[in-house]
């Protein structure tokens, strides 16, 4: 039954992980707008 | 139309866990195959959302071929990685799936093996567009995107062929399926067309202000190049 | 129809002259043959009868490798010399430079293949058990399925960051439907366990495919810049 339970917590892992790269790629463009702005 | 988003997350998350409610409760058990069958679910929910993906993408490529629209470039890039993000659900959990049933973690059973090409198709597309130095990358990632659709029908039926004559256990079950089942199956398949709707709507406004910071770069360097005056 | 045939002969004999005088591509390609032969020999040391199952899919593989070495080249002397850029503004249809560069790609892969294949009968004493002519249908099949794309994706590789590894990346996934078509084909042809009739048979249906969008698409390729 652990298997069961792997999948799903693995669907959401990824869900997850992916999320969070969008996060970070979105902070990191948002820095350089701001950095742009500025000059 | 910024206000639609926090709504349908909402909504989302509600489906979402109802749909997981379906799936680990409401849904009777397999008779053969136990609890583990409930991985179902996620796998094939997954696999129809990846596929979904796919054709938009396709359909995109299409329409930017034609049109050259920056738009439909967009939407290309968009449903390719989210795409490959439901794709890899599905190759993670099928393998995971395929072990206490079958004993064994992978088989070259028809639907997972497509997959994995298809995978392996769309990553090798987001790896163009990553190493691609042209400005007319969006031309050439949709010119792969039409080569991968037409390739799909041939992976099938190859590798249908192969299992034909190498038989070998079929992960995710033939035949009928109890309503009850279909019930639970629907359900968590429209709560990840609404959580992929959504992710893509992010990834989306993620894509237009990378574009809008590519456009600033360039024109600051155009500047710079003119003598910064 | 003349124009394309004149301009696509025209190209072929050049590049096949210059590939006479150099053999660049061609001794490349068989040392390289050669050497993923020797490493799959110490890799596999099969008997007679697990050879014949095997060598099919080994066969293609050394010869999917060395073909690789052959398309990677395939445009560069276009790039040196600018070739690519006359080729966009002269009114000379594009699909006769590609169908020229395809041919003489296809025409170094089969020279490679003949050469080798008595190496892979040495090495792997192999014996056909169903009818060995069929082999030569197939190879031609397997081989333009490969170089077909393998030509295609050489020209869409010109415009990325790691040339020579984008080609095998973008070619391989796309190519797995005729790669097993072929290792499968020629397998059933050295057991005879299998019919290898389905097999042909898409592998007529992928070159007619892709052969029809490498020629409807390479003009668009050819033009992004």
């Amino acid at each position: 039954m652990s298997y069961l339970y792997a999948a799903f917590a693995a669907t959401w892992i990824i869900h997850i992980a992916y999320l969070a790269t969008l996060v970070r790629r979105y902070t990191q463009l948002r820095k350089e707008v701001e950095e742009l702005k500025r000059k | 139309m910024k206000r639609a988003f926090p709504i349908l997350g909402v909504l989302t998350a509600v489906l979402l866990s109802y749909g997981l409610y379906q799936a680990l409760v409401a849904a009777p058990t397999e008779q053969t195959m136990g609890e583990v069958q409930r991985i179902f679910y996620y796998h094939v929910s997954s696999a129809w959302t990846a596929f979904l993906l796919f054709t938009i993408n396709f359909i995109a490529s299409v329409i930017y071929l034609i049109r050259r629209s920056p738009v439909a470039d967009a939407v290309a890039v968009v449903t390719a990685e989210v795409g490959v993000v439901f794709c890899t659900v599905v190759l993670v959990t099928g393998p995971i799936w395929a072990r206490p049933v079958w004993g064994i973690w992978w088989t070259w059973d028809v639907r997972l093996t497509s997959t994995l090409v298809l995978w392996l198709i769309y990553v090798s597309y987001l790896m163009l567009r990553r190493f691609s130095t042209s400005g007319q990358t969006p031309l050439l990632a949709a010119v792969l995107a039409v080569f991968g659709a037409l390739d799909v029908p041939l992976v099938y039926f190859s590798i249908w062929f192969f299992r034909t004559q190498h038989p070998q256990p079929v992960i995710g079950g033939g035949g009928s399926i109890d309503s009850r089942m279909m019930h639970a199956l629907l359900i968590n398949w429209l709560a990840f067309l609404c959580f992929a709707f959504l992710i893509c709507w992010s990834r989306y406004r993620l894509e237009v202000l990378r574009r809008e910071v590519e456009e600033m770069q360039s024109q600051e360097s155009m500047f710079e190049a003119r003598g910064g005056r | 129809m003349s124009l394309i045939s004149n301009i696509t002969a025209a190209t072929l004999a050049k590049d096949i002259r210059l590939e006479w005088r150099s053999k660049d591509a061609i001794n490349s390609m068989l040392f390289f043959g050669l050497l993923v032969v020797v490493v799959f020999s110490f890799a596999f040391d099969p008997i007679a009868e697990e050879s014949r199952r095997i060598a099919g899919g080994l066969v293609w593989v050394a010869f999917l490798f060395a073909a690789v070495v052959a398309l990677n080249q395939t445009w560069a002397r276009e790039v040196r010399n600018q070739v690519l850029d006359a080729y966009r503004v002269s009114p000379a249809p594009a699909n006769s430079l590609f169908l020229a560069k395809a041919l003489g790609n296809f025409l170094f892969v089969i020279v490679m293949e003949v050469l080798m294949t008595p190496l892979f009968i040495v090495f792997y004493k192999l014996r056909a058990l169903g009818p060995a002519w069929m082999l030569a249908p197939i190879a031609v099949l397997g081989t333009w399925a490969l170089v077909v794309n393998g030509t295609f994706f050489a020209a869409m590789s010109l415009r990325t960051r790691a040339r020579e590894i984008m080609l095998p990346l973008l070619l391989f996934p796309i190519s797995l439907p005729a790669i097993l078509a072929m290792v499968r084909a020629t397998t059933a042809i050295l057991t005879a366990d299998e019919p290898a009739k389905f097999w042909i048979v898409l592998l007529i249906a992928y070159d007619v495919v892709f052969t029809t969008a490498c020629l409807l698409l390479f003009e668009t390729v050819l033009q992004a810049e």
